[in-house]
C-alpha cells in the first residue's frame, strides 16, 4: 500500500526536524543521516513504485484540451499509439541505460557516502523495479485499448479520473 | 542553421496536445528525436547514460522533498473541515457589513492558499462552502464567483506555494527567498481584491449585502469560535512560514512539521478520521507520482534538446529580440500567460522555465523575481476564460442555473488587478 509511505514519511521527516534542533538545543550531536535519507529513500519508493499505479489510474497529467472533446475510440487510439511508440520505448531504454550502473552499485554494495548512510543499492535496484512494473502496466493498458477499439469494452474509457484505486 | 531543436519543439508541443499523458510524450519525443538525429550523426547516444544519474538526482532532491509536506498538509486541512470550519468564521465575523462576506471568502483564500497552495483544492472547497451561502443572502452571481475563482488561484503565489518550491528547484534559486519575495506581491493581491469589493459593496448596496440579524453570532459565542476554529490554522501557516522566513527550518523541515501539526489540530477538532487520512495519504502520493514522472520526462526532453544544441536556438532567438530585458520579458510573459490556458502550471515549469533562464541571466535579469513574476502570470492565466483553470474547477461546483458568460464577467475586474501588479512586477524585474 503506497499511500502508507506517504504518512510514514510526513512522520520521518518531521522527527527528523525535531531531533535536529532538540540535539543541537541539548548540546548534543546526533547522526541524523540514516532518518534524513530515510525520507528521501520513501519518497523515491512512492513515486517509483506508484508509476505503473499511476498508469492504470490516469494519474499523469494531460492536456485535455482537445483529448476531453474525443470519443472513447480516439481516445483509445492516441493512448495506444503513445504506448507503443513512447512509453515501453522509453521504459527499455531506461532499463537498458541503467542496468551497468545498478548492477555496478550492486557488486560493491554501495552505501551512502556519509557516515551512518544507509545502503545505497536497494534504493538503485527499485528504479530497475519501477520501469519493469510500468512495462507490465503498460503491456496491461494496451490490451484494454486494443479491447475498446475492437468495441467489446465496457470498462471504463481512458481518462476518467479513478478516485479509489488500490495500490500495488 | 540546426533544425532539429525547433522540429523537436514543434514535435513535443503536437504530442503534448495530443492529450497523452506528458510525462511520457516528453520523454518519447526525446527518444525519437534522439533516433533519428543519431542516424544522421547529429547526436550521440551515449548521452542517454546520463538519464540514470538524473534520475536519481531527482529522487535524493531534498527540495522537492517539500512538494508531498505541503500537499498533505493542505489535504489534511482540507479534509478534516477545518478549513471550512475556517470560512465559516470568517464569514460571520465579517459578514454584518457589506461585502464582508466576500472579503472574508478574499482572506480564507488567502489563508487556505497559504496552507494547500493547489488550486483545484481551494477553488472547489471555498466554492462548495461559501457560494451558497453568498447567493442564499442576496450576493450578485457575477460577484460570488469571481471573488471565488479569484481568491483560489492565491494559492499560486502565497507561500508556502508547491509552485514556488518547483520554480525554486528549477531555477536554481532558494525556495526561503523565492517566499519572502512572493510575500508581497501575494498580499498586494489580497489587499486590492478586497479594496475593490469594499469599494464596490459601499457604493453599490444590493450586490453584496450585509448578513441579517439572525445569521451573526455574537460576544462570547462569536469569541469561542475565533479562538477555536481561526487560530489554530492561522497559528501553524505562521508558526510554518515564520521558521522558514527565520532560516531557523528549511522549507522541507517545515513542511513535515507542517504536516504533523496539521494532523494535531484535525485530532484536537476530532476530526481526523481515517478516511480523511487515507484521503491525504492518496492525494499526496497521487501528486507526487505526477509532479516526479513529470521531471523525469522533461529531463529526458532536456538532455536530448540540449544535445541537439535547441537551448542555442532558444537562446538566440530571445536574446535577439529587440528592448532589450524588458522586450524579453513581455515576450516571454506573454508566451507563458497563453500556455497557461492549456498546460498545467509544472509543465510550464519543467518544459518552458528551464530554457528561459539561461537568456534571463544573459540579460542580467534577478532570477527570484522572476520566478515570481512567473507565479503572478500563470496565476492570471488560471483565471482568464474561457480557459483558466479555476474557472473550470469552480464550474465543477456551481449550480448550473449561473451561466458560464456570468463567470467570465465576474473575474474580469481580478484579472484587471492581476495584471496591473504583474504589469508592476515585471517594471521591478527588469535590470535598472
Amino acid at each position: 500500500m503506497i499511500r502508507w509511505l506517504a504518512l510514514v514519511m510526513v512522520l520521518v521527516g518531521a522527527a527528523t526536524a525535531i531531533l535536529r534542533y532538540s540535539s543541537r538545543g541539548l548540546g548534543l550531536s546526533l547522526n541524523l543521516t540514516p532518518t534524513t535519507e530515510l525520507q528521501w529513500y520513501l519518497f523515491s519508493l512512492i513515486f517509483l513504485l506508484g508509476a505503473a499505479y499511476g498508469l492504470k489510474h490516469d494519474v499523469h497529467v494531460r492536456v485535455d484540451v482537445l483529448y476531453s472533446q474525443l470519443n472513447p475510440k480516439n481516445r483509445a487510439w492516441i493512448d495506444l499509439v503513445g504506448h507503443v511508440l513512447f512509453l515501453i520505448p522509453f521504459c527499455i531504454v531506461m532499463l537498458y541505460v541503467s542496468w551497468p550502473a545498478v548492477q555496478n552499485s550492486l557488486s560493491i554494495r554501495e552505501i551512502s557516502p556519509d557516515p551512518g548512510g544507509l545502503p545505497r543499492y536497494p534504493i538503485k535496484m527499485v528504479i530497475l523495479l519501477s520501469f519493469v512494473l510500468l512495462v507490465g502496466q503498460g503491456y496491461s493498458q494496451i490490451l484494454k485499448q486494443l479491447r475498446i477499439l475492437r468495441g467489446d469494452a465496457d470498462q471504463q474509457p481512458p481518462g476518467v479520473e479513478s478516485q479509489h484505486g488500490a495500490g500495488p | 542553421m540546426n533544425l532539429w531543436g525547433p522540429a523537436m519543439f514543434i514535435g513535443v508541443l503536437v504530442m503534448i496536445f495530443s492529450g497523452y499523458p506528458v510525462a511520457f510524450a516528453l520523454a518519447g519525443t526525446a527518444l525519437i528525436f534522439a533516433g533519428l538525429a543519431s542516424i544522421f550523426g547529429q547526436f550521440d547516444l551515449v548521452l542517454l547514460y546520463a538519464l540514470p544519474e538524473r534520475t536519481f538526482g531527482t529522487m535524493s532532491n531534498q527540495v522537492l522533498l517539500a512538494i508531498p509536506f505541503f500537499i498533505f498538509m493542505g489535504i489534511v486541512l482540507e479534509k478534516s473541515k477545518l478549513a471550512e470550519q475556517l470560512l465559516e468564521t470568517i464569514g460571520v465575523l465579517f459578514g454584518r457589513f457589506r461585502g464582508g462576506l466576500a472579503i472574508g471568502v478574499i482572506f480564507v483564500g488567502a489563508l487556505l492558499a497559504a496552507a494547500t497552495g493547489v488550486v483545484g483544492a481551494s477553488v472547489t472547497a471555498m466554492g462548495l462552502i461559501s457560494l451558497p451561502v453568498m447567493l442564499r443572502n442576496g450576493y450578485d452571481e457575477k460577484l460570488s464567483v469571481g471573488v471565488i475563482s479569484a481568491a483560489g488561484t492565491l494559492g499560486q503565489i502565497i507561500p508556502p506555494s508547491i509552485v514556488l518550491i518547483v520554480l525554486g528547484d528549477q531555477m536554481g534559486v532558494s525556495v526561503g527567498d523565492l517566499f519572502r519575495n512572493a510575500l508581497i506581491p501575494g498580499l498586494i493581491l489580497t489587499g486590492g481584491y478586497a479594496t475593490y469589493v469594499a469599494i464596490l459593496a459601499f457604493f453599490n448596496k444590493t450586490v453584496a449585502p450585509a448578513l441579517p440579524e439572525h445569521m451573526r453570532s455574537s460576544g462570547m459565542e462569536l469569541a469561542k469560535q475565533v479562538v477555536l476554529s481561526l487560530l489554530p490554522p492561522l497559528i501553524l501557516i505562521v508558526v510554518v512560514l515564520g521558521s522558514i522566513f527565520a532560516g531557523i527550518a528549511t522549507p522541507t523541515e517545515a513542511g513535515a512539521l507542517g504536516a504533523v501539526g496539521a494532523m494535531v489540530l484535525a485530532m484536537a477538532n476530532r476530526s481526523l478520521t481515517m478516511s480523511a487520512l487515507r484521503l491525504a495519504m492518496e492525494d499526496t502520493s497521487r501528486l507526487t507520482i505526477m509532479v516526479v514522472f513529470l521531471l523525469i520526462g522533461s529531463t529526458a526532453f532536456a538532455l536530448v534538446f540540449r544535445g541537439l544544441d535547441g537551448d542555442l536556438w532558444i537562446e538566440s532567438a530571445l536574446t535577439g529580440i529587440p528592448g532589450g530585458a524588458l522586450g524579453f520579458l513581455i515576450l516571454v510573459n506573454v508566451v507563458v500567460f497563453i500556455l497557461g490556458f492549456f498546460i498545467d502550471f509544472f509543465e510550464i515549469a519543467f518544459i518552458i522555465v528551464p530554457l528561459i533562464v539561461p537568456p534571463a541571466v544573459m540579460l542580467g535579469i534577478d532570477l527570484t523575481w522572476l520566478g515570481i513574476v512567473f507565479a503572478v502570470n500563470i496565476q492570471t492565466s488560471f483565471l482568464t476564460p474561457p480557459f483558466g483553470f479555476s474557472l473550470f474547477y469552480l464550474r465543477g461546483v456551481t449550480p448550473p442555473e449561473i451561466a458560464t458568460t456570468s463567470m467570465y464577467k465576474g473575474v474580469v475586474p481580478f484579472i484587471a488587478i492581476q495584471l496591473v501588479v504583474l504589469a508592476g512586477l515585471i517594471w521591478v524585474t527588469v535590470p535598472k
